[in-house]
């Protein structure tokens, strides 16, 4: 399994977690935990996601969940899980 | 398993305190490119190079992408060419034709810059050596991305001075025959003491000879991650500072760490080391004084700098160390003038002066290091200067080096703009007195003896 992070931040809005969860199940990109907060008004979430049966190539993948952040205003980036691992778990 | 905070603290030092990492940089091996004919050396070079290194850029671009951390810079170090030209190049013009073809190669494969168009001189010469040295003006004139290193000392070998005279000319020189262009070619020519095998970083690396075939080194960065992360502790202890520093390190460098796994096992190169650096960029929250400054200078160059960057380089290196399996290159942290708006302020403020710098440079990881002076500054100043520097180097069994722009046609006061990462930088006075008679004895200083330590 290969598993990624997304974060998505940006100002509350109706519908943020609908429209990245449609991209996701379109792309078959698998969602094993979601965690989110709003600080200040500010929407704050991160999931969790399995990237291994996405058929799309995976910086494809990241650029369009930006291209879509960008249409409901908000910063979605897909990043792979090794790099928020090997930075905080020793 | 990741919490949020987590992943939001990892993309804050990305989004907002510039962590990237500086460079990878690809370590080529041209030993078994030697040939007689200059024609067949440079048509194996080349061959070689654009073989190797292939998939570098667009390798470091799919990491980018997917780990989302930028990598600035994707750059080749080769094995010196002094060595590698030695049986076919008879007169300087003949390696210039090898600088032609490094830079040929560099921009086939996307790379901004190409190390070692270097030579290794810090007991004695050879005829290849001299010719490579008194190629290095032309060769920097007349290339884009080639970069040139000349080691002229070390502690076990005491300091070569028949080098250093002479590249204090080649520094002269090489300013002239850039002159249009600031003189920039001069910040693409480091003149070191003990310098390592291994360093990724421009423009001193060089691939050594005591390396495998190909391997991958990287430079990781994160000065505006340190000095955040230092904003956070004001007016608490020498203790709490020192371990605020050392878990940043930590952080920066174990994300250097998995880019260096990924592009190694990606390129099918061996990794070679990490190199702990803080290195700074003209970027605003991306400069080492920021975090001279918040530790509690006012400017840097004000007294007590060397303590706080004595304190700093050592933090670092601890912290660095336990991420990493295996630490080299220069290692430190990084105090050039141009690149760094902090130092540029201090040196503009009349804070910093180049004999306060060299002090820095005694317990930092380089030494002086994109500091431009008056173009009318003479040879033997320099070579002066290259000595004091190199002296530190060969006495502290430490790397020092100076990269030092005399600015044709410009005078304290005047500012030269050399762009990008190499940033600009106000001109500095430099002491006017003569060290010509000391300079022109000829010959070498004798290695500094090792026991009696007190």
């Amino acid at each position: 399994m290969k598993k990624s992070i997304i974060t998505v931040v940006g100002k509350d809005t109706v519908g943020i977690i609908a429209r990245v969860c449609t991209y996701l199940a379109d792309n078959r990109i698998n969602i094993l935990d979601i965690s989110q907060t709003i600080v200040q008004g500010y929407f704050n979430m991160m999931m969790i996601v399995d990237t291994s049966a996405a058929e799309k190539e995976y910086g494809r993948c990241a650029d369009e969940l930006e291209e879509l952040g960008n249409r409901i205003g908000v910063q979605i980036k897909m990043q792979r899980e090794d790099i928020f691992n090997s930075m905080h778990r020793i | 398993m990741l919490n949020i905070f987590e992943v939001s603290e990892t993309n804050k030092m990305i989004e907002q305190e510039n962590l990237d990492v500086r460079t990878i940089t690809l370590g080529i091996s041209l030993l078994d490119c030697i040939d007689s004919d200059l024609d067949k050396l440079n048509e194996k070079i080349y061959g070689k190079i654009t073989m190797l290194a292939k998939e570098l850029v667009s390798t470091g671009n799919d990491i980018e992408k997917e780990f989302g951390i930028p990598i600035v810079n994707k750059r080749i170090s080769v094995t010196p060419i002094a060595l590698v030209g030695g049986a076919a190049c008879k007169a300087p013009e003949d390696f210039v034709s090898i600088a032609k073809t490094l830079d040929k190669a560099a921009k086939e494969v996307g790379v901004n810059f190409i190390g070692g168009y270097s030579a290794l001189v810090s007991k004695g010469m050879t005829s290849a050596d001299e010719n490579l040295i008194k190629s290095i003006p032309e060769a920097l004139a007349v290339t884009e991305r080639v970069c040139s290193s000349v080691n002229v000392g070390s502690t076990k070998t005491g300091l070569n001075m028949d080098a250093v005279r002479l590249m204090g000319e080649m520094v002269l020189k090489t300013a002239e025959c850039t002159k249009e262009a600031d003189s920039l070619g001069c910040a693409k020519l480091v003149v070191f003491c003990n310098a390592p095998d291994d360093n990724p970083f421009m423009a001193g690396a060089f691939h050594g000879v005591t390396e495998a075939d190909a391997i991958i080194n990287v430079g990781v960065s994160g000065p505006g991650v340190v000095r955040t992360a230092l904003t956070k502790v004001r007016g608490e202890n020498f203790e709490v500072l020192c371990e605020t520093i050392k878990k940043t390190a930590f952080k920066v460098t174990r994300v250097g760490q998995l880019v260096a796994r990924e592009a190694s096992k990606r390129l099918g190169i061996p990794f070679g080391i990490i190199d702990l650096s803080l290195a700074p960029t003209p970027a605003i929250g991306d400069s080492v004084a920021d975090i001279l400054q918040e530790i509690g200078l006012e400017r840097v160059g004000a007294p007590g700098t060397t303590a706080a960057l004595a304190l700093l380089n050592d933090q670092v290196k601890k912290g660095g160390v336990m991420a990493s399996s295996y630490v080299g290159g220069l290692s430190g942290a990084f105090i050039p003038v141009s690149e760094d708006q902090g130092m540029i302020d201090s040196v503009t403020a009349g804070a910093l002066t180049i004999e306060k710098l060299e002090a820095m440079t005694c317990v930092c990881s380089v030494g002086l290091d994109m500091i431009a002076v008056p173009g009318d500054t003479k040879a033997s100043t320099i070579a002066g200067i290259i000595a004091d520097e190199a002296a530190i180097g060969m006495v502290n069994q430490k790397t020092t080096a100076v990269r030092i722009i005399p600015v044709i046609g410009k005078g304290v006061g005047e500012t030269v703009e050399f762009g990008g990462l190499l940033g600009y930088a106000p001109i500095m006075p430099v002491n006017s007195f003569s060290c010509e008679a000391f300079i022109n004895r000829g010959g070498r200083i004798p290695a500094p003896i090792h026991s009696f330590k007190n």
